[in-house]
Order: structure tokens, then sequence, then C-alpha cells
């Protein structure tokens, strides 16, 4: 019997490994912006006036269950209308939702005024990462999922921002007005961090607008809300609020890693290097869909082992990096990455797995295409 | 001409029982077969709409990916969807539509016999196309229920195509099988019934019944686009061809929003039948439920992009949604206080069908004020695409829509199979439902608000217990409705027998046939008394 308690002790522990993941989070976070504060408080406002008119009905309500029960003797009264009370029932719940109006509207105006911002930064989704765009000040960069495969599929322990972490983060100053313009590059996507109370969706063809300025240095993270296809749940944000200087700092590097990108392409690479360089770029960019051995997930990816294209014409090949296939998930990558990246994922995709061509496609090769 | 109708009536009179073998349910045109049809199928469907949200339940169960591949998730939430939707709950109420209906207003049928055949026989056809995607090359459609395009034109499975004809086919059934109920409603009632005499199920079905008619093909025409678009080179939705995505989402929605009142109009029928029988008291305010019940249905047309708030909708058109939501919540208040009064100094007992309605009545409004909530648009940035909001979904489709028809099920059986379910097994069934669903979807409700978005097959550490929590209450939610398919078959094949009115203070034409049933009801239309 007490071998039995025991083990099932054992398995009732194994199904409660909870306690492990921190902490119970019951509610909205308050966030650090002026905004995300009065969000929060409205929201607090309307749940409580929804407490409190639960309170009531359900008060009336188990009031008649507990002492208008048959067991208890109870007699039924036979009443069955009162236009007085009707019409007190109609009245009371329109000023309540009136008084919920006024102060949603006035935060409602205010959030969407991004007027005078003093930096614009345009997000645009892609399938399953964000880019962002300082403008005016030509610095572009992508920000995908950092989390490794194998914390994903459970071989190695999750670190504490498991799915909550990116490569390269979001960068902007504290106590400036940034301005988001949002859009897509392919299907709906929708930038949302919470702690800045901004959702917005991100959209083919249109432009959405938002506007934030964050009161404290910090990390903020948030993920993707709308459905996207396959990743999903892969596409989070960062953003890391730093005081100006520090932005400063950081915006000057982002323009000399750009200058340095740059002259990358004009120096000579050799099959090894762009094979090797190449590797890292497809398991960023295509392994999620063409799947790490090239095996494709047919029919809408196809695989890219022994693949015809990938053997065959190299002006064709690079074409489809470049220009994407129309009507297919297959993007365009010719503004998503560098001329020595796309020479080097296309170098790799023909020397990788079986398909040993020998041949190299020189970042040249590829400016030489897009020159075209 | 009435006279040759007379004499053929004449010549039918002897009783015909239903036919004999399978074949009587291919060929049937009697209303109750028709009704019990719709819900062995709609039960069928629940089970398995109910078997892919084990694998979603299963694969949260824990962070990181266990179980399945994103890809497969994303088609079981998308036909766990469709299936619940357009499977379950709508064909269940038009089961109960189907049983009750005639013999609620006193009529031999419903008035087109042999559309009523077809229209439930096309969802079996419907249904096994939606169902074949899942084997098909790419997969099933993996864009969730509401199927946004491009994600569901350019970026979808060539299964695609397969789905939106097999929507199409549902969407014929639904409109005949509404075309009916109102024919049925306005020509075949008891001479002497007018129409504010009728019960308030069959109100709730009218007013239903309109608004799929007026909204099913808006949603025909969307999916007609998106198959222009996928085929036959049009750009509706297609930006880079001119067209513009969140077109598709006004149209969606236009159709989506009367649809979620399609599914709950019909409950509240039912639950307004119930409380007044067990609370031995008249249903308080009868006309006012029924205006409630019309200005619902006329706000639900312009409510739709509150759905879509997050768009970047201009503000007046934000403004605009924001505030007509909010309106809603009168005529739904209304409704809500009504219960409670037809409940207040009555004379109350708890058989199986009130324990259902009365957890309707509590839950569906938890459901109605995470709505408010919703409603408001500055704070719905927050809660939209989260888990908050399959939470406040969950809550007016699972005790509102299910318990809906369960409840009518408990109520009505005896008088549709002659006999009693067993009571006991019935409160089970309730009890272990209660706190399976509270458990699935009350902590949902947290992890929305506290930033896990919806439809996505892994999450962030600080999820993790209380989905854990979600999935061990799914599990005993599922399960425990075995006890009910258990409990049907038990009552039909050997429960005790039924008197004609099983309770006590029941009222309604249905309730002055005799019991067991003669398969044909009403074939002379009984009097009813001026009141």
């Amino acid at each position: 019997m007490r071998q039995f308690l025991h083990q099932f002790c054992i398995t009732l522990a194994l199904f409660v490994p909870g306690s492990v993941y921190a902490a119970w989070e019951l509610n909205m976070p308050r966030g650090v912006t002026d905004t995300s504060n009065i969000v929060y408080d409205l929201h607090m406002l309307i749940l409580w006036i929804c407490v409190a008119i639960g309170v009531v009905v359900f008060g009336v309500m188990f009031w008649s269950i507990f002492y208008h029960r048959k067991s208890q003797g109870a007699e039924a009264s036979q009443f069955h209308e009162s236009t007085t009370v009707e019409v007190i029932w109609t009245v009371i719940p329109f000023i309540i939702l009136i008084a919920m109006a006024v102060p949603s509207t006035k935060v409602l105006i205010d959030m969407y005024d991004s007027s005078d911002s003093d930096i614009d930064i345009q997000v645009t989704g892609y399938q399953w990462k964000w880019q962002y765009k300082y403008l005016g000040e030509d610095v572009t960069f992508f920000s995908s999922l950092k989390t490794p495969k194998a914390e994903i599929a459970n071989e190695q322990e999750k670190n504490p921002n498991y799915l909550l972490e990116v490569d390269n983060e979001l960068v902007v100053p504290i106590h400036k007005k940034v301005r988001f313009l949002f859009t897509s590059n392919d299907v709906i996507h929708s930038w949302w961090v919470p702690d800045l109370a901004i959702k917005k969706d991100s959209i083919p063809g249109f432009i959405n607008e938002s506007w934030t300025r964050i009161n404290e240095v910090g990390t903020y993270r948030g993920q993707c809300a709308e459905l996207c296809g396959k990743d999903h749940g892969f596409m989070p944000i960062v953003v890391k609020a730093v005081t100006q200087e520090d932005y400063e700092v950081w915006l000057a590097g982002q323009k000399a890693a750009s200058i340095a990108k740059a002259a990358e392409s004009e120096q000579e690479w050799t099959i090894d290097d762009l094979v090797a360089r190449g590797e890292t770029v497809y398991q960023k960019n295509c392994a999620g869909c063409h799947m790490v051995d090239g095996s494709g997930l047919p029919p809408a990816f196809p695989a890219l082992n022994g693949n015809a294209v990938v053997l065959g014409d190299i002006e064709k090949h690079i074409g489809i990096m470049v220009n994407g296939v129309p009507g297919t998930a297959m993007a365009a990558y010719g503004k998503q990455l560098s001329a020595v990246d796309l020479a080097a994922v296309i170098t790799y995709k023909r020397n990788a797995w079986d398909n040993k061509t020998g041949q190299v496609v020189s970042p040249a090769d590829v400016k030489a295409y897009i020159a075209k | 001409m009435s006279e040759q109708t007379l004499t053929l009536d004449e010549h039918d009179q002897h009783d015909h029982g239903p036919a004999k073998g399978l074949l009587r349910w291919v060929f049937t045109t009697n209303h109750k077969d028709i009704g019990t049809l719709y819900l062995i199928f709609s039960l069928t469907m629940f089970f398995i709409g109910g078997m892919m949200a084990f694998v979603i339940r299963a694969e949260l169960f824990q962070p990181g990916m266990q179980l399945v591949e994103p890809g497969f998730f994303n088609q079981m939430t998308t036909m766990h969807g469709l299936i619940m939707v357009f499977g379950a709950v709508m064909p269940g109420f038009v089961g109960l539509a189907n049983w009750q209906i005639p013999m609620m207003i006193g009529a031999p049928d419903m008035a087109l016999p042999r559309m009523n055949n077809w229209s439930f026989w096309i969802l079996p056809f419907a249904f096994t196309m939606l169902l074949s995607t899942l084997f098909m090359d790419g997969g099933a459609p993996g864009f969730g229920w509401t199927f946004y395009a491009p994600l569901s034109t350019t970026y979808a499975p060539p299964s695609v195509t397969f789905f939106i004809f097999a929507i199409h086919m549902m969407g014929i059934s639904s409109i005949m099988g509404a075309m009916n109920i109102i024919v049925t409603l306005f020509n075949m009632r008891a001479p002497g019934m007018g129409l504010m005499q009728m019960p308030m199920f069959a109100w709730s079905w009218l007013i239903t019944a309109f608004l799929l008619v007026a909204v099913m093909p808006v949603l025909a025409a969307v999916v007609t686009m998106m198959l222009m678009d996928i085929h036959f080179a049009t750009s509706f939705f297609s930006a880079a061809g001119g067209g513009d995505p969140v077109l598709f989402q006004h149209i969606f929605w236009f159709f989506g929003h009367p649809e979620v009142y399609i599914m709950i109009l019909p409950a509240f029928g039912v639950v307004s039948e119930i409380l007044p029988t067990f609370s031995r008291k008249p249903l308080f305010g009868y006309h006012s439920m029924v205006y409630a019940l019309i200005a619902i249905a006329v706000l639900s047309f312009v409510v739709w992009a509150h759905h879509m708030f997050t768009v970047g909708m201009p503000i007046g058109g934000q403004l605009f949604f924001m505030y007509s939501t909010m309106l809603i919540a009168v005529p739904t208040g209304v409704k809500i206080f009504n219960w409670v009064a037809t409940m207040f100094k009555g004379s109350l007992t708890f058989e199986t069908p009130m324990l259902f309605a009365v957890a309707f009545v509590v839950l569906f409004t938890i459901g109605g004020f995470s709505g408010i909530m919703l409603a408001i648009a500055p704070i719905d940035f927050q809660y939209q695409d989260t888990y908050f909001v399959v939470a406040h979904f969950h809550y007016v489709l699972v005790p509102g829509a299910i318990f809906g028809i369960v409840a009518g099920v408990y109520y009505w059986l005896p008088k549709w199979c002659g006999r009693m379910y067993d009571e006991s097994l019935g409160k089970l069934h309730f009890w272990l439902s209660f706190i399976g669903l509270n458990l699935t979807f009350f902590p949902m409700h947290f992890v929305g608000l506290a930033g896990m978005p919806r439809r996505v097959p892994d999450y962030a550490l600080q999820f993790a217990d209380f989905n854990m929590m979600a999935s061990m209450g799914a599990f005993l939610f599922g399960t425990s409705q075995l006890i009910f398919v258990y409990l049907v078959i038990k009552a039909v094949r050997s429960g005790e027998k039924a008197a004609q009115v099983p309770w006590e203070a029941a009222q309604g034409l249905e309730w002055t046939l005799p019991t067991p049933l003669p398969y044909h009801t009403f074939t002379t239309p009984p009097v009813i008394e001026q009141k």
C-alpha cells in the first residue's frame, strides 16, 4: 500500500511540473507608456463595472435558487409582466454604457493622434520575421526568433525568454514619440507588444500607423497576433528602450555595420566560405519551409535536394531567389538579403545534401543579375 | 380544389408508421425522423471536432512541440472551428427545430418536407468533403475558421478548393432549412395562434431563420471571390493586383457576426421554455423578450467590424462600431433580466434540463461581460487575437449554444422517445461538464490578458500553468460527454416509460400529444383557446 502511494505521488508529480515555470500571471500588464497605463485603468474600470452588475444579477438569481425552491416549500407567484420594470432595466444599462463610452472615446482619439513624431520606423511583416526600417537613417534589419530549435523540440532546457527572444532587437529611445508604419510583404500579420498597448495589423498593400512614447528603460516582449501560417507562433517582437545617448551610439554602430556589409560584396569569396555562410543564411531563411535537410514539405514547399532548378540553370536559380515565385509562398529575397548572402545561400544549395555540383555563384553574379 | 385535397387526405388516413429498414432514413420526409438525423449528425460532428480539440489541448499541455507539427496544429484549430460551428452547433439547432416547431405550433409536419430531407442529406457529403482535405497533399486548410485572405488564397494549400465547395454545400443546406422554418411558422400555425402567441422557441428560430437567409449568401459570395482569386486570376483580395485584403474581412464578418447570433438565439429560445417549466411560473416579459430578439437581430448587421478593430479603420468607423456593439448589451441584458425575473419567486426544482438552463444563464452572462470589454475599442487592442477572445467565445458557445442544445434534448427526450432518461446520470453529466468547461476556459482569460496570442502551437513559459489546467479541464469535459451518449442510448432502449407530461408545470402544445408519440401528429390542427 505504501509503495502504491509512493508511486501514485510520483505519477502525480510528473503531471505537475508547473511550478517550475514562473508566475501565475492573471492580468494585463500596466505597461510602460502613458497610453498603456490609461488602457490598463480603463480595462480595470470596465471589469469592475461588469463585476458589479454580475454581483447584482447573480445575487438575485442565487437568492431565488436558494430561497424559492420547491423543496423549501416555495409557492410560485404568477406575475409575468411589468412595463415599468422593463423600462428601468432598459434605461439603466443604457446609462452605464454611455458612462463607459465617454472615457473610451477620449482614449481612442488620443491613440489615433500619431502626429509630430520624433522617430519614424517602418515595420514590415514577413513569414515569419519582422523587418525594421528607421526612416531617414538608412538603417534596416530583420528580426527573427533566436530560441534554438533544440529548446522547442524539448532536447534542451528552455531559457526564461523561451520564444520571446530575437536576434536583432528593435532599439528605441525613451521619452521620444516613436511612430510606427506597419505593412506586410506577404500575408496579414499583427504587431503586438502588451507593455506598449500597441496591436496593429500589418497588411500587404496598406500602411497602418501607431505610436508610442516609452517612459522606462527596459526590454519589452511581444508576438505576432494574427495567424500568418505555419510558424505564426514563432515570430516574436523585442523592443529595447534605451536612453537617447545609448540610442545614438547604437544607431551609429548600425550605420557602420551596414557600410562594412556593403564592402563585403567587393571581396573575393572561396567556395568553402560561401557554403559556410550560406548554411547559416539557409537555416535562418529557408529551413522553415524547405527543411534543414532540403526535403521540403511538398506540394506547397518543394524539396531542394535533387531539385531541377537548384541543379539546373544558375541564372534561373538566382531569378527565383531574387524575385520569388508569384502566386506561391516563395518570397522575393532580392530586397531581404544582401548580394553576399544570396550568393552564399545559392552556392550552399547547389553544394549541400546530394547536390554536389561544385558550382560557385559569386556576389558579383548576383549583382550582375539584379542590375539587369 | 379543396374538396379534392380533402378526399386525398381521407384516403390517406390509415396511420402510416415509418418505412422498414435503413432506407427509411434516406427517403424520410417526416419532421421527427429528420430531426433525429440532424441531432445524430450534430453529435457525431461534436465528437469529431472534440477529438481535434483534444489534439490541440494535448499539444498545449506543456511548452515545447511534443505531438504535432505547427502546420498540422493550424489544420486542427481550423477544422475544429469549422466543424463545431457548421457541423455541431447549427445542425443541432436545426434538429431541435425539426422535432419541436411542428409540435409546438400544432402543425402536422414542416411546410416543405422533401426539401427538408434534401437539406439534411447535403450535410454528410459536405462534411465528408471537408474532412477529406485532411488526407490531401499539402494537408487541410490551416488558415483558421475565419480564413483571412491572402493566407487563404495566394498562400493556401491546394485543398482550399474542396473547402470552398464544402462551404457552398453547407450554405445551401442552411438556407433551405431556414426557408422551411420561415414558411412553416408563417403558414402552418394552428388556427387561433397569432405570432405573439407563438412559443419563445418558435420565435427565436423565426428570427434565426431570417438571419440565415440574409447572411449565408454573403458567405457564399466571399468564398466564391476566393475561388476566383485562386483559379481565375482575379484580385479581389490581392493587393498586388489592386485588390484589398481587408475587404475580405468586412465581407466575412458581415456574415460572421449575424452567424454568432444564429448560434445563440435558438438557445435563448430553449432556455425560455425550460426556465418557466421548472420555476412553475410563466416566462416574465414575453413581449419584451420578443422585441429584444428582434433588436439583437437588427443590431447584428451593423456591428461586424468590431472583429477588426486592429486593421486600421479610420477613427470614425472605429467609434461607430464601438458604440453599436455596446448597444447590443441592452437587449441582451433585457433577456437575462427577464430570465432572472422568471426564476424570482418561483417554485424551483433542478432536474437536469433546469441545471443546464441555469448554468446557461450564468455562464453566458460571463461571456457577455467579456463581450462588453471586447467592445471597447481602445482596450480591445490588448485583447484582440489573444486567449481572452478564445475564452470569451467559448463561454458563449459551449455553456451557451452547446448547453442550450443539450438542455433541449434532456427536456424533450421523454416526449420524443416515450421514455425517461436516468436522472442521476444526467446530473453527473451536468456537473462534470460544468466543472470541466470552467476549468478549461476560465484560465484562458488570464493567459490572454497576460499576453498569449491565440492559434499558437507553443507558448512562453509564464503561460504554462494555466495551459496545463485548461488541458486537464478539456480532457474532463470531453470524456464526460460519453456519459451523455450512454444516457441517451440507455433511455431510448430501456428507459422507464415517460408520462405524457413528464415535467410538473410544462406548458405548450407538444405536451398535449400522447406519449409515446405517434409517427404523425396534429394531422388535425388543435384548437387554441384565446387568452
